[in-house]
């Protein structure tokens, strides 16, 4: 399991943009680099990311090998309901992780 | 005389076509980094030449380190169900692909920015373009200088 970071406030209210930050650690392995050995290392990247409101896609981002690693994305939505934000990392050789945050929604 | 003029000027046309054949080769790469960058553009777009104008691509000018760079997309947009961004996405010039990033929105975004971290190979164009809801599509091309390229060193 790669560590996660996840900020976005715990209360909004309705309406209100909110902005959420996520990072996650992974080395963003290029397929382009040698390694120690002069032969070039396999591409091991994150290609998907999707963020999900109560089950509902808000935010989603394909990633190619130009994203420097730990990749971090900030991006924004709207405070709908209360409810749970998931949010999902998919990449090479089979790497998903779902992590996810709780938001109370308030007026 | 004539015996004389006939070699010198044989060796001075060879002379102005190795000089021509040598700028072709150091134009060419040169040359054909934009022309991969627009047709990478309009593949996405569907073969549409995005206009220039709403999308903001903050990226510092002079960047120290290729290996994260910071970047920050941001299109004038007033985000609601009839208007909206309904994608991002960021193209460059001299990386090994063109692609770097493309990004999902919609109207439940709220505000149409995205950040994120890149890699830069060599100094470079780079473009970020908007896809609206009403399937135009519009751009901001920027130029940045990289000191420190990513990309090129191994594991260390």
């Amino acid at each position: 399991m790669a560590r996660t970071l996840i900020k976005l406030p715990a209360t909004a209210r309705r309406g209100e943009v909110i902005e959420i930050r996520t990072l996650i650690s992974h080395p963003m392995e290029t397929g382009y680099r040698p390694g120690a050995d002069g032969q070039v290392l396999p591409r091991n990247i994150i290609r998907r990311f999707t963020c999900r409101y109560n089950g509902e896609t808000v935010f989603s981002a394909e990633l190619f090998p130009a994203i420097a690693a730990n990749p971090n994305l900030i991006f924004h939505t709207l405070a709908t309901e209360s409810g749970k934000l998931t949010f999902t990392w998919e990449g090479d050789n089979n790497f998903s992780q779902t992590e996810s945050a709780e938001i109370t929604v308030t007026g | 005389m004539l015996a004389k003029t006939g070699p010198s000027l044989k060796r001075r046309r060879l002379l102005a076509g190795g000089a021509a054949l040598g700028a072709t080769i150091l134009v060419r790469p040169a040359a054909a980094a934009p022309d991969e960058l627009a047709a990478a553009v309009q593949a996405w777009t569907g073969g549409i030449k995005p206009t220039p104008g709403r999308v903001k691509f903050d990226i510092a000018s002079l960047v120290d380190n290729g290996n994260a760079v910071p970047v920050t997309v941001s299109v004038d947009s007033a985000m609601t169900a009839a208007d909206h961004v309904a994608a991002i996405a960021i193209f460059n010039e001299r990386n090994p692909q063109r692609d770097v990033a493309r990004f999902t929105l919609g109207a439940r975004a709220g505000r149409a920015r995205v950040s994120t971290r890149i890699r830069l190979a060599t100094s470079q164009k780079l473009t970020a373009v908007a896809k609206m809801s009403d399937g135009s599509y519009w751009s901001d091309t920027v130029d940045v200088v990289v000191t420190l390229a990513a990309c090129i060193e191994g594991e260390s």
